[in-house]
């Protein structure tokens, strides 16, 4: 009945019960704050049915944020565990379970984190920087969100009942294999992995013919903001990588299901074939991250500068030869694999190659300042942050990228410290920079500036202290992943200045979290009622904010590469105020159904209950049927309707 | 009047106006959408294809594909399997001609040829099993059950989803909706011939020479 399912699931270590207690308390708390409220019709009417971008990129962004506190809670926790772990103390969590928290913060931030935070920002930036009202496959849009949320609660899942992988981040083979790794912890990655891939590969569909077939009369190619290309680029890499993934999950699921021998150590089975195949994915992975922070940037550096982004088409041709190049590099993530030199050399001069775009880019940011009028806001000081660490984390990644000397540190801190300073350092604080950047477009309302630059220098101070030491780590040995270590090593110092540097970075994250609770609460006071608040280019600023739900009552029609600029010059036609009907696709529930019984498949199989699998495949089958069955339902917003939404917007800007 | 063109305003001037379609960009942005999810699972293949090449040699002391295929089984899985193209396509034309009994006709056609393809593709795993050559004997036939079972799987899938096309024209005859729904399936039904003909070079040809 319950498959491999029994008590035993239920009997964690103490810090994890703590964990699981906080959890629950915490959904618990929200479950009773909403039906104190009696907000749940809302709720399901308003938000989980919704088949509209903004909503669900909102709620794309408020998963993200949740899995990052758990993500976060893992790394304090591993941090503590080594300023503490050294000699003869043994720290708080056991050897066993420290593998499992190193694998679980991995998994939560890249696939849980980063992922969601990248689709959630194109779901409320993209349609509306290409003058669009929706993207072209709503329903999609919607249940690739739902997986991705199913992926993420089965991640949490797996805290409460039963164990995680602890095979790290991207579960090598043979030590994920059946043998090896016997109980539900892989099994767990595997489908919390796949279902959420899934959803990525589907989205990613959804916003590449997005841009292709949607956007406004005269937007070429080459008059898109920058922003949308960064998005084009990266969703390719999402449709050409993900398909990898699946495969190689898939492959990975056969060998421990069915007894296959793709990656065991016997029976000819090529462990090495899995690490190739996941880093095929993998490395274009890590820029399916960075290229749209890039593209936040490009939109924030030329705002905040008053000035044109220096060298449109430049920029253009580096991403597009980063996502060239970053198909061909994928094998200096194992150098020490035992290719031959050529091979490696070929990697190798691959990888450096890839400077060259990137340095393009970085230039390009640092003269469009150049004889600017640059603001010191809060988005621009991320972009001083992220030049900085990038630079640094650049160059760190050109001395990996040389085989020699990644012989050296593979697998040392110094690898750590060189991809946190590009994730944390490049497409975090770039997320940070979008996020003060867009929040009143989006939300009506500004957060407070003042905390915006507290938790700015937190993040920053904090991340320096926790992340430079560990190329001095590194280079004296320290090997990533160790829960306890002698302290003749003379590591000890460094790794409690660290652990330090990580109790500064949460000091941020307290600030950032009061500050969006004080920013929700005087929201009245902070309203942003002109649309346009930081004198921006793009076609989001020329609309309301928050947008109305057609985004644009009449679609724009553009003729430059900065249209808003022009319409505010002068230079552009006024248009006319024809206001026409506008058909909006209908809100379903049927993303939610197929997303919750994804969720219930993937625990089902997880634990072997067989009937129980079957029975939510077949659910999620008829759900589709029934789905792409039925015809295209939409709703009516009559051009009387919406005549008077834009006057109320327009009576609302006049109070100003 | 409305028409989706108020959501969707982007008109394709390259749009074939012969098709029973009035609202283009319905139709051209679903197709599109269907091509791109078509390469992903083109890359999906090829990874199993790239497993198939890697692990081809890897027996394990057990039998290779020399010993153990012939080629007349999946000749004759080829065979059924371009006809079924061919049907298929026909279905697809006399929906243009707006005949509705021939284009069941033509579907039920394919999903007899369909279905005869994945019961000949059982029997022949059937019997690799019961000679005791299943996928845990060695990589090799791991990989040549992955990415055989895989195209099978998907050529499933085409048989459950061209029932529902068979009962939606009968029920709902040739609208905007089935019309669209039908082409983006021969889409489908194609890729997947086109998948089986390097499965069969690859897997069949090259592993009997």
């Amino acid at each position: 009945m319950f498959g491999r399912l029994t008590l035993e699931a239920f009997k964690h270590e103490g810090s994890q019960n703590f964990a699981v207690v906080m959890a629950l308390l915490t959904g618990l708390g929200i479950f009773s704050y909403i039906t104190y409220k009696k907000k749940w019709s809302w709720l399901w009417q308003e938000w989980f049915t919704s088949v509209d971008p903004k909503r669900i990129g909102f709620m794309y962004i408020i998963t993200a944020l949740l899995m990052f506190f758990k993500g976060f809670a893992d790394a304090l926790m591993m941090r503590l565990q080594q300023a503490l772990a050294v000699g003869d103390a043994y720290g708080f969590i056991s050897a066993g379970h420290f593998q499992e928290v190193f694998s679980a913060h991995g998994t939560t931030m890249i696939f849980f984190v980063a992922m969601g935070i990248v689709f959630g920002l194109l779901n409320l930036v993209v349609p509306l920087q290409i003058g669009a009202r929706d993207v072209a496959y709503p329903f999609l849009n919607a249940l690739g969100f739902w997986l991705f949320a199913a992926g993420a609660t089965l991640t949490l899942v797996s805290l409460g009942i039963g164990k995680f992988s602890a095979t790290g981040w991207l579960a090598y083979p043979p030590l994920s294999g059946i043998e090896y790794s016997p109980n539900e912890g892989v099994d767990y990655w595997i489908w919390s992995v796949q279902i959420a891939g899934v959803g990525s590969t589907l989205s990613g569909i959804n916003f590449l013919v997005t841009i292709l077939k949607m956007r406004c009369p005269g937007m070429t190619l080459m008059k898109m903001p920058i922003f949308t290309w960064s998005a084009l680029c990266s969703m390719l890499l999402v449709i050409f990588a993900f398909p990898i993934l699946t495969a190689t999950l898939f492959l990975l699921t056969l060998d421990r299901y069915l007894g296959m021998h793709f990656f065991t150590a016997g029976n000819g089975g090529n462990p090495m074939m899995y690490i190739n195949l996941i880093w095929a994915w993998g490395h274009p992975e890590v820029y399916i991250l960075i290229l749209p922070a890039f593209g936040i940037f490009s939109e924030v550096v030329p705002t905040f500068s008053e000035k044109r982004l220096f060298g449109y088409v430049s920029m253009v041709w580096a991403l597009i030869l980063i996502t060239i190049l970053s198909f061909i590099v994928w094998l200096h993530h194992f150098f020490t694999m035992g290719a031959s030199s050529n091979v490696n050399a070929f990697f190798g001069i691959m990888t450096m190659l890839i400077a060259i775009p990137t340095g393009v880019k970085i230039f390009n940011w640092l003269f469009t300042k150049f004889r600017g009028r640059v603001h010191f806001d809060s988005p621009m000081l991320w972009f001083f942050a992220f030049v900085l660490n990038f630079s640094v984390g650049g160059m760190t990644g050109i001395l990996l990228s040389s085989p020699p000397v990644d012989f050296q540190v593979h697998n040392s801190l110094f690898l750590i410290a060189h991809f946190h300073g590009m994730v944390i350092g490049g497409f975090l604080f770039g997320f940070f920079s979008g996020f003060t950047y867009w929040f009143p477009k989006f939300t009506g309302f500004f957060l407070s500036e003042r905390l915006n630059k507290y938790a700015f220098w937190c993040w920053f101070l904090g991340f320096l202290m926790a992340f430079m030491p560990l190329y001095m780590l590194g280079f004296m040995g320290a090997t990533r992943r160790l829960d306890h270590y002698e302290a003749a090593t003379g590591w000890h110092p460094l790794f409690v200045l660290v652990g330090f540097g990580a109790l500064i970075i949460l000091c941020g994250v307290c600030i950032q979290i009061f500050g969006l609770y004080k920013g929700i609460k005087e929201r009245k006071n902070n309203l942003d009622l002109t649309g346009d608040p930081w004198n921006a280019r793009t076609l989001e600023w020329s609309i309301p904010s928050p947008p109305p739900l057609y985004n644009f009552a009449i679609i724009p029609t553009v003729d430059q590469i900065d249209p808003l600029w022009a319409i505010k010059r002068g230079q552009a036609p006024k248009s006319e105020k024809n206001y026409e009907d506008i058909l909006m696709p209908k809100n379903t529930p049927m993303g939610l159904y197929i997303g919750f019984s994804s969720l219930i498949f993937g625990f089902a199989i997880t634990w072997y209950m067989w009937w129980l699998a079957i029975i939510s495949l077949l659910v999620i089958t008829t759900c589709l049927i029934v789905r792409l069955s039925s015809k295209d339902v939409h709703e009516i917003i009559t051009a009387a309707q919406v005549k008077e939404i834009e006057l109320a917007y327009s009576r609302r800007a006049q109070t100003l | 009047m409305i028409t989706p063109l108020n959501v969707h305003h982007t008109k394709d001037p390259f749009a074939d106006t012969r098709l029973p379609d009035s609202h283009q960009d319905t139709y051209s942005k679903t197709v599109l959408g269907f091509w791109i999810y078509l390469m992903t699972d083109c890359i999906l293949f090829a990874t199993l294809f790239t497993t198939y090449a890697v692990l081809h040699s890897s027996t394990f002391g057990g039998p290779s594909s020399h010993d153990l295929f012939n080629l007349s089984t999946p000749f004759i899985e080829t065979m059924i399997l371009l006809c079924s193209s061919v049907t298929c396509g026909l279905g697809v034309l006399s929906a243009v001609q707006n005949k509705k009994n021939r284009i069941i006709f033509f579907l039920a056609l394919t999903f007899l040829l369909g279905a005869s393809f994945v019961v000949v593709e059982l029997y022949e795993f059937v019997h690799l099993v019961q000679e005791g050559n299943s996928w845990t004997k060695s990589a090799f036939l791991s990989s040549f059950f992955a990415l055989v079972g895989t195209h099978g799987l998907h050529v499933s899938i085409g048989l459950l989803w061209m029932g529902i096309m068979i009962v939606q024209v009968f029920l709902k005859g040739i609208t905007l909706d089935t019309f669209r729904r039908l082409v983006v399936f021969s889409l489908f039904w194609h890729f997947l011939d086109v998948v089986w003909i390097f499965i069969f070079t690859f897997v069949y040809l090259i592993g009997v020479l």
